[in-house]
């Protein structure tokens, strides 16, 4: 009689966790794994060893931005990819609707619409990105990235500017 | 009791119960988020599936988290145009289909096709004299779509499940094709 009412409080207790905890992540912050090279130098800056889950910077997403869908040029997002809404995708907010984007290796300007955005990646060499799906409506936008939270040498919180490069198109 | 124990006390009493009001939070949120959920619709774009005035909806979240919301369904999504709007419309098909249209019903019969790309979805009204839908905005991503609507929960005279096809099919609209080559 005593193990299974102890069994149960146990599972009574991590059931409440549970909840808490998903509706704390779901509302409040939560902790995203980057993986990828699309916004290096920002997160995962190139280094010589490949130790994967080790090396790969954790960041802090923030879950408020998205009761009003306020978000503004330089703000890192997280979103569903518009090609497979599973993948989740990080990248910097480069446009904003009504804004003009001049389309590379062409004459053509691109006008953002209303509702949309467009995100690029800080190394755009490297980035799967507007620049091949086009737009992408706000809704898609899981959350904001402020802080990097691993390694411990790089903890601080996100610039909002995009560092100068001095790659323009 | 000494006034120390007493006040010991009472912040026990206040602590537990606002425990159990934030587990009651909780468990609201992730029903809401995950499982079902509420809405309210109104406009005369889904006619005649709804009506005119404000009608009281059940969502289920599980179809569109799971990608199975499928042509036929009636789906809440987060406008394209605006994220904090809500829109109601029927998927029309998804990702590969070939939908023929009607661009502009009221004025013409002008018709244009097009193939839904990799994951979107076309959604239109029922309504398509005065539905402002996919074919106007476009095809509308997957993670836009918010749940399928399956029951009706007011006004209490049409309490019900929603079908999967529009109430009524009027003969004279042209048929909008769809062909999912494979």
């Amino acid at each position: 009689m005593r193990s299974t009412s102890f069994l149960w409080n146990v599972c009574k207790s991590s059931f409440t966790f549970g909840l808490i905890g998903l509706t704390v992540s779901d509302r409040v912050a939560s902790v995203v794994r980057v993986r990828g090279l699309s916004m290096s130098p920002t997160f995962n800056p190139p280094n010589n060893t490949s130790l994967g889950l080790f090396t790969d910077d954790h960041v802090l997403v923030e879950k408020r931005c998205l009761t009003d869908y306020k978000f503004s040029h330089g703000d890192v997002v997280v979103f569903c990819s518009p090609r497979n809404y599973k993948e989740k995708q990080i990248k910097r907010i480069t446009g904003m609707p009504g804004d003009w984007i001049s389309v590379p290796f062409s004459y053509d300007a691109v006008r953002i619409p209303e509702g949309h955005c467009w995100v690029e990646g800080d190394n755009p060499t490297d980035s799967l990105d507007s620049r091949s799906f086009g737009p992408i409506p706000l809704g898609l936008i899981r959350g904001r990235v402020t802080h990097v939270l691993w390694p411990p040498q790089r903890v601080g919180k996100i610039d909002k500017k995009l560092p100068r490069s001095g790659l323009s198109f | 009791m000494s006034l120390f124990q007493l006040w010991a006390f009472i912040v026990k009493e206040a602590l537990d119960k606002s425990f159990l009001v934030a587990k009651f939070f909780c468990a609201v949120h992730v029903t809401d988020t995950y499982l079902c959920s509420t809405a309210l619709v109104h406009g005369p774009s889904m006619l005649p599936t709804f009506n005119l005035t404000n009608e009281i909806v059940l969502l289920e979240r599980i179809s569109t988290q799971n990608g199975k919301a499928g042509p036929g369904d009636v789906v809440v999504l987060r406008s394209p145009e605006n994220p904090r709007k809500f829109v109601t419309k029927r998927i029309i098909g998804t990702e590969g289909d070939n939908i023929t249209y009607i661009v502009d019903p009221k004025n013409s019969d002008r018709t244009e096709t097009i193939i839904v790309p990799k994951g979107h979805v076309w959604v239109q009204g029922d309504n398509i004299y005065n539905s402002y839908d996919s074919r106007n905005f476009g095809p509308v991503p997957y993670g836009l779509l918010q749940g399928k609507v399956f029951w009706r929960i007011w006004p209490a005279g049409v309490f019900g499940s929603i079908g999967r096809r529009p109430e009524t099919v009027d003969p004279a609209l042209k048929v909008v094709e769809q062909s999912n080559p494979s």
